[in-house]
């Protein structure tokens, strides 16, 4: 029992409630959004280092003991994340001080991303399926909301349509609680492992592990990605930049939990499934990473590519790819955000999305063409940057397991993801300059702090990665052993 | 049951097929009570007892689900509200409910 465990969420929560009381008072709630996202911060860090000497972290709310009532459970992975996931808030927020027009800021914008944090951060911890169903829901509840906030056509088309997905993959994930709950009759993840385990996961079982993979499969773009560009490009920079890295990626960490902790007797069905979806999804993510000219939708599709790269450590269900697999999801959650603050940033300057109608920014923003050069290099894993070693430990693991053809795919997937990247930065940096000092909507006043913050993690990330490793080789250790969870969870057996 | 939660999920997925937004607002209506009815059918429809300490029964009913489902139905009212809400402001700034001109142009 450890009651720190709760604050992550409530923190933001309270706050988030707490913002909408005075939404006109716009200094107050910048600061304290940022306050807040820096004190869960110092809470998870907090949380980390207690697991480090001490094992899981477990709270059983309102003192309901583990199998009955709901627990949340603190390890390593889910701790990653949530620091992960405030680093990346954070860096929207400062952000959306110098880009978010005064009259979303007046109509609960903090608020509303503080809630999102909440749900975020409470699919990481919770241990409930049930809970985890709930908050995916308050965090899809906030990201309807700041998606639509504003009603301008595009994002009122893009938010039907986003919604409409969503509603429909959420009944679906009732539905498969409803038949999970039937077959093994408890819906605490601790307690699902070790029935389905004395059940030997038998074919009932796996069919619903599939329906689940769907679920995740939808939230998370893995395959069945076709809302995601269009919805990622509607709202404007700093939202579209935190769904980047926040809301795909818990799909991936609910995969990731599911298919190590629950559904891991069936690999050669159900993980055999997973690896085709990654498959297919890095090969339909490039071409449409290749085929677009609008920086936004290239970035989106760059969103896809990474989510199929990531899933690989799952599919092929190995110590060392998993590793691979959480540091590449951590960094890919810093430097995708990054790229899109950066698109936005470039996008603001000129003032289209179009390719074609931008060139020779280089001239007068240094900076930014510099920030995005490094950027695209640690998104494309180029040593000694932040995606090198992920990239290296999955491609390990697929070889070691003879997965050969998800191996290629996932290195041609870098060729797309580095020519795409680069055909943004040679046709907005390089060439002539067409665009004088005078000519730009926007500036760049204050929004490059937010993207130099980001960097400066990516490039901890990478050259850290004596620091950083331990933890995320523990995070994939404890996955592959359910044992560990488990009795954290339930007690010793 | 079983044959009730069929029909509405195929009413629901019919209604999700129509152009009309409305319609597609209800179908997800529709087929939320046919999931929570499943949750309910699933988690067993048990003769029992209220489950309160001192209601002496021998068999007690499971809570569980509907407890569940009480959580599921405020969340569904949540977010059919949100949508009847942006199906709205989309009608007024589109001056129609047809999915396919609310498509719009920008198709690359």
């Amino acid at each position: 029992m450890n009651n720190i465990v709760i604050l992550p969420i409530v923190i933001p929560f309270l706050t988030g409630a707490l913002l909408v009381l005075f939404p006109k008072y716009v200094m107050i709630q910048r600061l304290l959004s940022v306050l807040s996202f820096l004190a869960v911060m110092g809470t998870a860090v907090h949380l980390l280092q207690q697991v480090g000497g001490e094992g899981i972290q477990i709270l059983n709310l309102g003192g309901w003991e583990a199998p009955f009532g709901i627990v949340l459970v603190a390890d390593t992975f889910s701790l990653l994340l949530v620091i992960t996931s405030c680093i990346v808030a954070l860096g929207c927020l400062i952000y959306s001080f110098q880009s978010i027009e005064w009259e979303r800021e007046r109509f609960y914008y903090y608020a509303f991303i503080q809630f999102l944090i909440t749900g975020v951060n409470g699919s990481f911890l919770t241990g409930d399926i049930f809970n985890l169903f709930v908050f995916f829901e308050v965090m899809l509840l906030a990201s309807y909301v700041l998606l639509s906030l504003g009603g301008l056509k595009k994002q009122l088309r893009a938010g039907i349509m986003y919604v409409l997905i969503n509603i429909v993959s959420s009944m679906l994930f009732i539905v498969a609680v409803a038949y999970l709950y039937a077959v093994t009759g408890t819906l605490n993840m601790a307690h699902l492992s070790v029935r389905v385990a004395e059940a030997g996961q038998p074919d009932l079982l796996t069919a619903i592990a599939l329906l689940f993979l769907v679920i995740f499969a939808v939230k998370s773009a893995l395959l069945f990605f076709y809302w995601l560009p269009e919805s990622y490009s509607a709202p404007p920079t700093a939202i579209s930049a935190l769904f980047a890295g926040l809301l795909t990626k818990v799909g991936v960490y609910a995969i990731f939990r599911m298919f190590t902790l629950i559904f891991y007797h069936e690999p050669g069905i159900t993980h055999s499934v997973i690896a085709w979806m990654a498959g297919l999804t890095m090969i339909l993510g490039s071409i449409g990473a290749v085929a677009y000219g609008n920086i936004q939708k290239v970035l989106a599709y760059n969103i896809v590519i990474a989510i199929g790269f990531i899933v690989i450590g799952i599919a092929v269900f190995q110590e060392a790819a998993l590793t691979g697999a959480i540091y590449y999801l951590i960094h890919d959650m810093v430097v995708k955000t990054l790229l899109f603050l950066l698109g936005g940033a470039m996008v603001g300057l000129v003032g289209t999305y179009q390719l074609k109608e931008m060139s020779g920014m280089i001239r007068n923003h240094p900076y930014l063409g510099w920030m995005f050069f490094i950027a695209s290099f640690a998104l494309v894993g180029v040593p000694p940057l932040s995606g090198f070693f992920g990239k290296l430990l999955v491609l390990q693991g697929t070889l070691e397991t003879q997965f050969y053809v998800l191996g290629v795919i996932g290195l041609l997937s870098s060729l797309a993801v580095l020519y795409s990247t680069m055909k943004i930065f040679m046709n907005g940096f390089w060439g002539e300059n067409q665009l004088s000092k005078e000519d730009e909507k926007t500036s760049t006043h204050g929004l490059l702090l937010p993207c130099t913050l980001l960097i400066c993690v990516s490039l901890f990330l990478g050259i850290g990665v004596e620091w950083v490793n331990p933890y995320v080789a523990a995070a994939a250790s404890d996955l592959m052993n359910p044992a560990v969870y488990i009795e954290a969870v339930l007690g010793p057996a | 049951m079983a044959f009730v939660i069929g029909i509405f999920f195929s009413i629901g997925t019919y209604l999700i097929l129509t152009k009309s937004l409305l319609r597609i607002i209800l179908g997800t209506s529709i087929i939320g009570h046919g999931a929570l009815l499943l949750l309910l059918t699933m988690g067993g429809l048990k003769q029992g007892g209220a489950p309160l300490l001192g209601a002496e029964a021998a068999p007690y009913a499971d809570p569980l689900p509907q407890a569940l489902i009480l959580t599921a139905i405020v969340i569904n009212f949540g977010t059919t509200a949100f949508f009847l809400v942006l199906a709205y402001r989309a009608y007024q700034e589109f001056k129609s409910d047809d999915m396919k001109k609310l498509r719009g142009p920008e198709h690359e």
